[in-house]
């Protein structure tokens, strides 16, 4: 005979719901459940309910089910967590349908100038968080998650991976450090994760722990797709190996930074103008750059100065780093205009791709333009900063045609 | 009149009752296909003769008021909504009916809001018989679980005065907040403890009812400069503390949503008045107060400027955001239905640019016109939509009555309407196969705007052909629809409905285009 609750209700919860299990030795199931869309979808509820407890074999229960309006994948995280906790070892996973929605794949080398947090545990905000068409979604099991509710976070973002769409967003993870971070990786990895976040890196060891267990659970589980990573520098120390972390592994994307907690490691404060953090920034953007991978920038969390967020990416940018990160839909748009070339750079820039393709054409090994040679890393910067600029749609597509 | 007299099927197919509350209804009919003919219902004559040469109407309270007006059992009592959730009126004239013993009212409101809820008792005690008027709230509630004897009779603003100038309502008296007035009556919304703005949906009922009462806290001296109400069409005036709590008739400053969707459903709205062509010099819009609404009129604001463009006008409801737009030149005038915050009853009082409108003006079907189909976009709710473009902003999917029409349906009227919803709310679809109750025919809505995409009518090929080759998210509402019922688990269940109806939906011009039925459990 066990206990247990998950999930979260009361006046200003929405889209989630609250379980609760008691189990008995006899008397066969009896379900309760409240949902304020009863009359919508009560019998699509009950199937639900009535489909998991049958997995997790549970035949002598009484469930009491609270519903603000939870979704099906958000009711299967849910029930599944009440089940966990009732304290026996439970082998099996209450699985939503993978959606054809989910199941798009990533490049080593796409564009990552805004990457959303969703914090872990709270579906109603990762349900329509592509709609704002960030680069990249994070679904956090780390800082937004409450030591307690570890265990239901990992449930919920393995069903939002199966179930959300995101609409061509890079569908990341941040994980927990350590073990922690190690079992989290068995949950999610299965389910079409693009890119692992790494946080508190200070050695190349914790990248390489990580690595292998990814590749550990791909085999098992045949999981084809490469799953790339980004570690998170946030420590002195780690801001000193940033280099070592960002060669630590061939499936490394990008190196990011987190100020809040590296200001802290080396005793200050975060200011607007960090100055504090100019080095430790450097630093990454020169590691990111020596390894070939992309620097990111930390994220801009006052989500109502849309003008400092501006002026922020704008520094990001001249600094080196390619993405910044973002904790309201509303940012996006701003860091992605923020980082679009300007006029002057993409008229200079098309004019050196198109110099480019016109010495490939006529089988020159020299690029030049006007009387100045052009070098190769300013060819392909040029060709990043002509895709930069038809993203944000300051270039269309066909520009060649109208030049 | 009990509902199982016989139900009808009307022209967009829905089943409606042939009598309500005693009286034979017209089927909806199709999109101005029924023209009532005869003359305008009048009241009774007055004669100046039988009133104070000194101009003086005040009486002692306003039972003394009643009693005068000669109030009797089964008479129709209108009231209006223009102090909002703030309003004490509704609640003080049916106490007042109640302490004086009359029964069977018909309560008879522009609008009710959930401080009405007070005036239940009187509907179970018997006071008030039925309610023909918007029901929000617990109202529609106690209505939609039938326990109100008389059948619920929803009325858009314009189809309310339509039926009090064609005479399908006729009302007995009419008590008219007013925020200011003097005692030969002559009122306006503009100054005082309780100023809203303006009075327009009173307008009808000063005109044609019987009896006439103005009730306020704020007598000035004759005369009462703008006279929104004209003094000789009152009866008697009556002076109380207070006629509204000031903190919930207008808003000290209105908020615009915060929700990060709900701002990317204005911004696109706002992005596809413009790329459709319908922003230019000398174009109209609607705006409003709901956070969507509030926030597209922002957006609309900061592409006007951008493109150096300027509106001819702007209906309100206004607020701030429209006020510094006439401030600012981009538009010349504010044709107002209501003020929805302070600065909107302050630019009311001081701008010539800033007019005041009623029912009649913009909404009235026996007008000889009107100014709502005059507007090129109007943006405005719905609870559901359907793949036929059909919108119900009444109920909720649940089959609960919870909301009134207001001037909504008068708006569809407009150039281009659209409707900015979310395609869900939490796990509740707002798109689907068919609406619970039909409030505006698809023929009349023109495009939704939804986190998802954008659906424009088929119906509006101009439309269509006016964004192409933009980057606006134009989809088929169906493809939308089907992302939605992916999300929620399927198409929601039907909801139970026992066999009563509980309330008719008045369409524009009088004749009943759905009917709402009690729920089930």
């Amino acid at each position: 005979m066990a206990k247990s609750e998950a999930g979260r209700t009361g006046k200003d919860i929405r889209s989630d719901c609250w379980v609760a299990i008691e189990t008995a030795s006899s008397g066969g199931l009896s379900l309760e459940i409240r949902s304020k869309v009863e009359s919508m979808y009560g019998t699509s509820f009950r199937q639900t309910v009535e489909d998991g407890l049958n997995l997790f074999s549970i035949e002598n229960a009484r469930v009491e089910i609270e519903d603000k309006g939870a979704l099906p994948f958000t009711i299967m995280a849910r029930l599944e967590t009440a089940v966990r906790r009732l304290g026996d070892p439970v082998e099996k996973q209450f699985l939503p349908d993978m959606a054809a929605q989910c199941t798009y794949t990533t490049t080593r080398d796409r564009m990552r100038r805004s990457r959303l947090y969703l914090p872990g545990n709270d579906p109603k905000l990762s349900v329509n968080a592509g709609i704002h068409k960030p680069d990249g979604v994070i679904l956090d099991l780390e800082d937004s998650v409450h030591p307690s509710e570890k265990d239901a976070a990992r449930l919920m973002v393995r069903n939002a991976l199966r179930q959300v769409d995101f609409m061509g967003a890079e569908r990341m993870v941040r994980i927990n450090q350590g073990d922690l971070g190690l079992l989290d990786l068995e949950f999610v990895i299965p389910h079409n994760v693009h890119v692992v976040l790494i946080p508190k890196v200070e050695s190349p060891d914790q990248v390489k722990a990580v690595d292998g267990k990814i590749q550990e659970i791909r085999k098992a589980g045949k999981v084809k797709a490469e799953v790339f990573l980004m570690p998170i520098v946030e420590s002195a120390l780690g801001a000193i190996k940033a280099y070592e972390i960002a060669t630590a592994s061939p499936n490394n994307v990008a190196l990011t930074i987190g100020l809040e907690d590296y200001t802290a490691d080396i005793g200050t404060r975060r200011t607007a103008k960090g100055r504090e953090s100019f080095w430790a920034r450097s630093q990454v953007v020169n590691a990111a750059r020596a390894a070939g991978i992309q620097p990111i920038d930390t994220v801009f969390s006052d989500v109502s100065d849309m003008e400092g967020l501006r002026a922020s990416v704008i520094e990001a940018k001249s600094l080196g780093f390619d993405g910044k990160g973002c904790i309201h839909p509303r940012q996006i748009q701003v860091i992605h205009e923020a980082f679009a070339p300007t006029d002057a750079e993409i008229d200079r820039t098309t004019k050196v791709v198109l110099a480019f393709e016109d010495a490939q054409a006529k089988g020159l090994g020299v690029v030049s333009l006007g009387s100045k040679m052009i070098d190769p890393p300013v060819v392909k910067r040029a060709l990043h900063t002509v895709d930069l600029a038809i993203a944000v749609g300051k270039l269309k597509g066909n520009w060649r045609d109208e030049q | 009149m009990s509902a199982d007299k016989g139900l009808v099927e009307n022209a967009a197919g829905r089943l409606v009752p042939t009598v309500v509350n005693g009286k034979e209804q017209v089927p909806f009919a199709g999109v101005a296909k029924h023209k009532p003919s005869g003359a305008r219902a009048a009241p009774s004559l007055a004669s100046c003769a039988d009133f104070p040469a000194d101009g003086n109407k005040v009486v002692k309270d306003l039972k003394t008021a009643l009693k005068a007006a000669g109030l009797k059992d089964g008479m129709t009592i209108s009231t209006h909504h223009h102090l909002r959730n703030g309003d004490f009126v509704a609640n003080m004239v049916f106490d007042a009916v109640s302490e004086m013993g009359i029964k069977d009212t018909m309560w008879f409101p522009s609008a009710s809001f959930p401080c009405h809820s007070h005036n239940i008792q009187h509907l179970d005690s018997g006071v008030i018989h039925h309610i023909e008027g918007s029901m929000n709230g617990p109202l529609g509630e106690y209505c939609s679980r039938g326990k109100m004897r008389g059948l619920g009779v929803l009325r858009s603003h314009g189809g309310r005065y339509q039926a009090v100038q064609d005479g399908e309502v006729h009302i007995d008296i009419a008590v008219i907040a007013a925020p200011t007035s003097d005692a030969f009556g002559n009122s306006n919304g503009l100054t005082g403890p309780a100023a809203c703005g303006l009075l327009g949906f009173a307008l009808a009922d000063s005109q044609y009812a019987d009896k006439v009462i103005v009730i306020t806290d704020n007598l000035i001296p004759f005369p009462c400069i703008p006279w929104q109400i004209q003094g000789n069409y009152v009866d008697h005036v009556v002076v109380v503390d207070k006629i509204g709590d000031r903190e919930k008739i207008v808003s000290g400053t209105t908020k615009i949503t915060r929700s990060p969707d709900r701002l990317l459903i204005a911004e696109l709205t706002a992005r596809f008045v413009r790329e459709a062509g319908i922003m230019k010099d000398g174009f109209s819009f609607q705006g409003g107060a709901g956070g969507t609404a509030l926030a597209f009129a922002i957006y609309l604001r900061g592409m006007m400027k951008e493109a150096g463009v300027k509106a001819r006008f702007v209906r309100g409801g206004s607020t701030r955001y429209l006020v510094e737009m006439l401030e600012e030149g981009l538009t010349d005038y504010i044709l107002d239905g209501q003020t929805f915050d302070l600065e909107g009853v302050r630019s009311m009082g001081e701008n010539p640019g800033h007019v005041w409108t009623s029912p009649f003006t913009s909404y009235n079907y026996h007008g000889k016109g009107n100014f709502a189909s005059q507007v090129d976009a109007v943006v405005l709710g719905a609870t559901e939509v359907d793949v036929n473009f059909n919108a119900n902003v009444v109920t909720h999917s649940d089959g609960k009555l919870l909301h009134g029409i207001g001037g909504w349906q008068n708006c569809l009227f407009s150039r281009c309407t659209i409707l900015p919803i979310p395609s869900f709310r939490d796990r509740i679809p707002v798109l689907v196969d068919e609406v619970t109750t039909l409030c505006g025919p698809g023929e009349l809505i023109d495009v939704i705007v939804t986190e998802r995409g954008i659906a424009i009518n088929p119906l509006r090929k101009d439309l269509l052909d006016a964004v192409k080759g933009s980057d606006l998210p134009i989809r088929d509402i169906r493809d939308i629809k089907a992302d939605v019922e992916r999300i929620c688990g399927g198409a929601p269940q039907k909801p139970r409905f026992e066999d009563k109806v509980v309330a008719a939906i008045k369409w524009v011009d009088g004749t009943v285009i759905d009917s709402v039925r009690q729920i089930s459990g």
